[in-house]
């Protein structure tokens, strides 16, 4: 008999207005010692699914139809009571933040023994020892001391592995993951999930993994569901889903996934979800006002010249300079970007990628060395109007497209402020056909720009932010995790529009990202950073084929393998 | 989960009316009961206060219509009153219900005032404290802390005081008016300023203002155009709770008789006259402009606090 079995699910979110059908229709079963995985993007209903079989349905939604059954019996419709007994001595759950969902407060130990001593008829004695076997079992090492420690005293790899043990302490037979390495850097992710495959084999258990991420998909499961809008559109072994898949969702999800091992010119197919609109005129835009008069100095070699950037925040004040501590976020980089190339810098969380970007933009003076643009050198620049006349050359496209426009402002005056501040252009009427041509031009359409950022999804604001920094027809764009907050198709489409204005208007980018696989598809050439320093620039196919360094190689060989995706399209 | 938010791009932009019948404030508001009766209660007392010119039986300020005759009348209810005179009469013989609908627009105006100078001085003190940071920022913040150490009324008082003792030569019943309202506006700025600050902190970090400065738009431009939109709705929450709190503290002053003039009599001044004939039987000189003042305080706190509930995200 199957562990879980889910029939019919249905979950709906009744709200003022309307009633949202988060889940529909969707039939699953999963089988002792396999792993299920859950695909899909925002939106799709998946997380749901996996809070409608813990029984911790957000409010004010519930389940409207269909039946959850654990190892036959039906769980959806016990009491409340009942669902807390099954939660934890039969369910499991791994949650995505291992920095949030433990305890700040209690020792491990506590936290272990308390959930094993819930469910479990041990004493207080025994449920220790079996809390030591468990961190054993998840690979911390020492666990006999490590067990007394707090949770702050782990990192974040460690958590989540302390998270696992915790959801395996009294032996589920199912265990929920919902997006368990989103929130990891991709050296610990390989390691996560090599944990949780052994785990399930080894102790027999059953278990769901939610996640938008087709590498974690390729990596460890057995057979995948893919969730669009609520329903399940294909359902199958991992293998056939992702080598051959049927659904043209599926299909177009899968090519719109970044592959580490090939470069493609531009990502195929990708309009099934959501329909950017065409541009209505073709504008050639070399007669346009984007391409005319960008009258900017010739230069001989490269465009933009960094040599030893160092960038320090204190970390502790003191007016005696002796006594002040500081982090040094960026350590003597060098690196030099030609005229038309994009440059890729590329580096785990707190590597110094971002701080490099705010430097060369003005937004951070740097501790030391000196930025070069063009003739131009930058950390020297004191004259006003030669400041303004640099910040119309470069413009910088940021991560989050929820916090990067001003939510009190329309679209229109937003696109529009860069033009009117810098006096591009000669009167209000040629402002506004800017502006429209530019909204039009990255797929938004001229009305877009009446209404107000919230009425935009993620893919869409990022789009506005595109023509914002066009506006002020730059040479040099820094693309700072453009894509990271975004799904994997909108993430094509914007990579596609940003390699098409590329190449449209000639531009300059430095595009930082944490994703190898980004990267590959993106520059010319790349620099990887490790902990403030540049560990190695090289070409960018020359970087994958054969990479140079070891922190490079070590990298590499943790990218989750997508050779088990279909390449048909690419 | 999150609902997926695609509007078409095709689709009309809604007007900011349609916006605001369709909001979720809007929606909360009728579902509060005891808002609607706030938000009809101070609608109302606006009306009568603002109007009162217009729709007042009497017209207190008019000394030919005044009769000594009809002094110390009671309500219209007790036995020996005119019926002319609903709520009775003053020692001057006003009517008393005309007195309150011209007091109530004085203490309306002054409160109106003065919140309106406490939150421009504050906005704009804690927009720069917060977006310059450093040394202003400190300057600021510890003049803000100091002043907070005394109460608003002792700060309304000292200032009332000073400026009496260096005016005093002035026409008092021009000066009267505008030396409250400096008074309390001044002692009211630093919460304005404290909240600004906070919110101006965690927003001008935010990348939209990263990208404005990126475009090279000037400090004053950013704080003015991105971020005090941005920041309004707390202070919008205090300005409301504010509007009461000052008018009480200017009948406080009134009360002392460091307020408005007798000749232009706010709620607290007529309390204050009223308080004098409290214990010989008159007490309907002091008890109706207090029940018009309880009523007004509580159905504009009704509605600050109403809002203040809508407004954090937190207690949705």
């Amino acid at each position: 008999m199957s562990v879980l079995e889910i029939q019919d699910l249905r979950v709906d979110f009744p709200s003022r207005k309307s009633t949202f059908t988060a889940v529909d229709g969707v039939n699953l079963t999963l089988e002792a010692g396999k792993i299920l995985g859950v695909v899909g993007e925002s939106g799709a209903g998946k997380s749901t699914v996996g809070n409608a079989v813990i029984g911790l349905l957000q409010e004010p939604g519930f389940i409207a139809s269909g039946e959850v059954r654990l190892h036959g019996q039906t769980i959806n419709t016990l009491s409340e009571a009942d669902k807390r007994k099954l939660r934890g001595r039969k369910i499991g759950m791994i949650f995505q933040d291992p920095l949030t969902s433990l305890d700040p407060l209690q020792t491990i130990e506590s936290q272990l023994v308390e959930t094993i001593v819930t469910h479990l008829p041990l004493s207080s004695r025994e449920a220790q020892k079996r809390a030591v076997e468990l961190l054993d079992s998840v690979g911390i090492p020492d666990p006999e001391a490590r067990i007394k420690q707090y949770p702050h005293q782990f990192s974040g790899g460690m958590r989540q592995r302390v998270v696992i043990a915790l959801a395996l302490c009294a032996e589920p037979e199912l265990v929920i993951a919902d997006e368990p390495t989103t929130a990891l850097d991709v050296s610990i992710q390989a390691q996560i999930l090599e944990l949780m495959k052994k785990l399930c084999t080894e102790r027999n258990v059953a278990m769901l993994v939610i996640t938008h991420d087709m590498g974690v998909i390729a990596e460890i499961t057995d057979h995948v569901a893919v969730m669009y809008h609520g329903k399940l559109v294909e359902y199958g072994e991992t293998a056939q889903v992702l080598g051959a898949p049927t659904h043209e969702y599926t299909k177009s999800l899968i090519s719109a996934v970044p592959r580490p091992d090939i470069r493609v010119e531009r990502f195929p197919s990708v309009n099934y979800i959501e329909a950017s609109e065409k541009p209505t005129r073709n504008i050639d835009i070399s007669t346009h006002w984007l391409g005319q008069s960008r009258d900017y100095a010739k230069i001989s070699g490269p465009l933009l010249k960094v040599n030893d950037l160092q960038m320090k925040f204190e970390t502790k004040g003191s007016i005696f300079a002796s006594r002040r501590e500081y982090f040094h976020a960026v350590k003597k980089v060098s690196f030099d970007i030609q005229e038309g190339e994009t440059f890729g810098l590329v580096g785990e969380s707190g590597s110094g990628k971002s701080t490099i970007a705010r430097l060369i933009t003005g937004l951070y003076t740097a501790s030391g060395g000196s930025i070069m643009f063009g003739d131009t050198e930058l950390t020297s620049l004191k004259n006003p109007r030669q400041v303004l006349a640099m910040r119309r050359q470069m413009q910088m496209i940021f991560q989050d497209p929820f916090s990067s426009l001003n939510a009190r402002m329309r679209v229109r005056d937003i696109v529009a402020e860069p033009i009117k501040f810098h006096k591009l252009a000669s009167s209000g009427s040629e402002v506004r056909q800017i502006v429209s041509d530019l909204l039009d031009h990255v797929g938004l359409g001229t009305a877009a720009g009446e209404k107000f950022p919230h009425e935009f999804s993620g893919g869409q604001r990022q789009r506005i932010s595109i023509a914002r920094a066009l506006a002020t027809r730059p040479r040099f764009l820094i693309c700072d995790e453009p894509t990271s907050a975004l799904d994997v198709s909108i993430q094509a489409q914007i990579l596609n529009l940003l390699k098409d204005l590329q190449q449209e208007l000639g531009l300059t980018m430095l595009f930082i990202s944490h994703d190898l696989a980004v990267i590959r598809q993106m520059c010319t050439r790349v620099g990887v950073m490790r902990h403030g320093e540049l560990c190695e620039v090289s070409q960018c196919e020359a970087l994958f084929d054969a990479p140079q360094h070891e922190y490079t190689k070590d990298l590499l060989s943790l990218m989750p393998s997508m050779d088990l995706l279909s390449r048909a399209d690419l | 989960m999150t609902e997926t938010s695609e509007t078409p791009a095709s689709k009309k932009a809604p007007s900011t009316m349609e916006r605001l019948l369709d909001s979720d404030i809007f929606h909360a508001f009728l579902r509060s009961k005891v808002t609607i009766m706030a938000a009809a209660g101070t609608l109302i007392l606006f009306l009568l206060a603002f109007l009162s010119p217009w729709i007042a039986p009497h017209d207190p300020f008019d000394l030919a219509s005044l009769d000594v005759m009809n002094s110390y009348m009671p309500p219209a209810w007790i036995e020996g009153a005119d019926p002319a005179f609903l709520l009775g009469t003053d020692d001057q013989g006003r009517d008393i219900l005309s007195a309150i609908f011209y007091g109530m627009r004085i203490s309306l105006i002054v409160g109106f005032c003065s919140v309106i100078f406490a939150a421009l001085v504050g906005i704009g003190l804690g927009l720069i404290a917060g977006y310059m940071g450093g040394r202003i920022d400190a300057l600021i913040m510890r003049v803000a802390d100091v002043q907070l150490t005394f109460p608003a009324i002792l700060i309304a008082l000292l200032i009332d005081g000073a400026a009496r003792g260096l005016f005093g030569s002035l026409d008092r019943e021009v000066f009267s008016f505008w030396i409250l309202i400096f008074s309390l506006s001044l002692s009211f700025w630093v919460q304005y300023a404290r909240t600004v600050r906070g919110s101006t902190m965690v927003e001008k970090n935010k990348e939209y203002v990263q990208a404005a400065r990126v475009i090279g738009i000037p400090s004053w431009i950013i704080m003015l155009r991105h971020i005090l939109p941005n920041v309004t709705g707390p202070v919008m929450v205090i300005a409301t709770i504010n509007l009461a709190l000052a008018i009480v503290t200017e009948a406080t002053l009134s009360f002392l008789g460091v307020g408005m003039p007798i000749t232009q009599p706010s709620l607290g001044t007529l309390i204050s006259v009223g308080n004098d004939y409290l214990y010989s039987g008159e007490w309907w000189m002091a008890i109706f402009p207090g029940v018009a003042l309880a009523l007004l305080v509580l159905c504009v706190n009704l509605l600050g606090d109403w809002l203040r509930d809508a407004l954090n995200p937190k207690l949705r």
